[in-house]
């Protein structure tokens, strides 16, 4: 009990000297529990339900910095708001986003992703294209696929032409979920076959 | 002897070092920081503790990114909780010591043996005076001088300091 308090006070103090680099905490959602780390720049990984949170934070300490610490305060803001979202009371993040897990090509297909306005859908094409190279559709697909800030970044707005799902890191259903909460897609009253 | 350097020529690999990748800090939190607050009481007593607690796990943190080398965290953290232990008692003496800076924490050899946890217990339990010598002659391996300079008094009464919580954990270890 008195080591939890101690821990508390050394967490607030990290971040007051400038020595937590990536914060993160656990947030419930209707999918299931997701992962959320940020840094100084901002949210840098949203982790799905279906990803391994231990993988997740290895793979933050190994490519941002290993100064990563469970602070569930510096998370409010993104907490408050991915709640609404889900509550279908946002349909526009206001968060600092850290880029610097994609690169390159990838990372201009996340950004003109992060374009799309709520309730509408692209093309992986028009991405690729966004991005300036119309041809590099996997390309594009892969970007999508690599997304570390899903949700925020809605990469589940982009589908194949013709309006086929495509692929989603979270799973299909969960994708179909979202488009539905977006009112995109009609909610399907049980389990597809 | 022959024989052993045969047996090294054979397999070389054995002679590199494995480095482990760094885990993300809150790992050491989770699985050490009872740890090193059992040994900052026992170091420091239970009033201080929390300051020795603090401040190892800010130092950890600081050094953490240029470790190198996650192997032997737990043995860093114990010996970054000792150096900082004997700050706080260097700090609490009269006189300021112009020795040399206690070492940088990422340059303490984790290979050190650990002592023993429940003799720092006892230790804690020790009268300050006391406690404090045991802790900075064992600890750190600090010289009586030093000690002395440390606790503010005489080398003759830091000796007797040192002699006589020795002579009690002999006692409570028998």
């Amino acid at each position: 009990m008195k080591t939890e308090a101690a821990i508390d006070r050394l967490k607030t103090r990290a971040a007051e000297e400038g020595l937590l680099d990536v914060a993160y905490t656990t947030a419930d959602s209707p999918f299931g529990p997701l992962l959320l780390a940020q840094t100084k720049r901002g949210l840098v990984r949203v982790g799905l339900p279906n990803q391994d949170c231990d993988v997740l934070l290895a793979n933050l300490a190994a490519r941002v910095s290993p100064r990563v610490l469970e602070a569930p305060a510096q998370l409010d803001d993104v907490r408050r708001e991915l709640d609404l979202y889900f509550e279908g009371r946002l349909d526009r993040f206001d968060l600092p986003l850290d880029w610097r897990l994609s690169g390159g090509f990838r990372q201009r297909v996340l950004r003109a992703i992060d374009r799309i306005p709520y309730g509408q859908t692209r093309s992986y094409t028009e991405m690729a294209r966004k991005a300036g190279n119309e041809r590099a559709v996997r390309a594009a697909g892969t970007a999508c696929g690599s997304n570390p800030i899903p949700l925020v970044v809605p990469c589940h707005r982009v589908l194949r032409t013709g309006g086929a799902l495509g692929g989603y890191g979270g799973g299909l259903p969960m994708k179909q979920g979202l488009l539905e909460l977006e009112g995109v897609l009609e909610a399907s009253p049980g389990p597809k076959a | 002897m022959q024989s052993s350097s045969i047996s090294r020529r054979t397999r070389p690999q054995r002679l590199i070092p494995e480095v482990t990748e760094l885990p993300p800090f809150q790992t050491l939190i989770d699985e050490h920081a009872e740890d090193v607050m059992a040994v900052c009481r026992g170091a420091v007593g239970r009033g201080d503790a929390d300051d020795c607690f603090q401040e190892t796990f800010i130092a950890a943190l600081r050094a953490y990114p240029k470790l190198g080398d996650g192997g032997n965290l737990r043995g860093w953290l114990i010996t970054i909780a000792h150096r900082k232990a004997i700050d706080h008692h260097r700090a609490r003496g009269r006189r300021a010591l112009p020795v040399a800076e206690v070492a940088e924490v990422a340059e303490v050899a984790v290979e050190d043996p650990l002592p023993d946890e429940g003799v720092w217990m006892l230790v804690g339990a020790l009268p300050p005076k006391q406690r404090a010598a045991v802790t900075l002659r064992y600890a750190s391996d600090l010289p009586h001088a030093e000690i002395a300079a440390a606790l503010g008094c005489s080398p003759e009464a830091a000796r007797r300091s040192l002699h006589e919580g020795l002579k009690r954990l002999r006692k409570e270890l028998a």
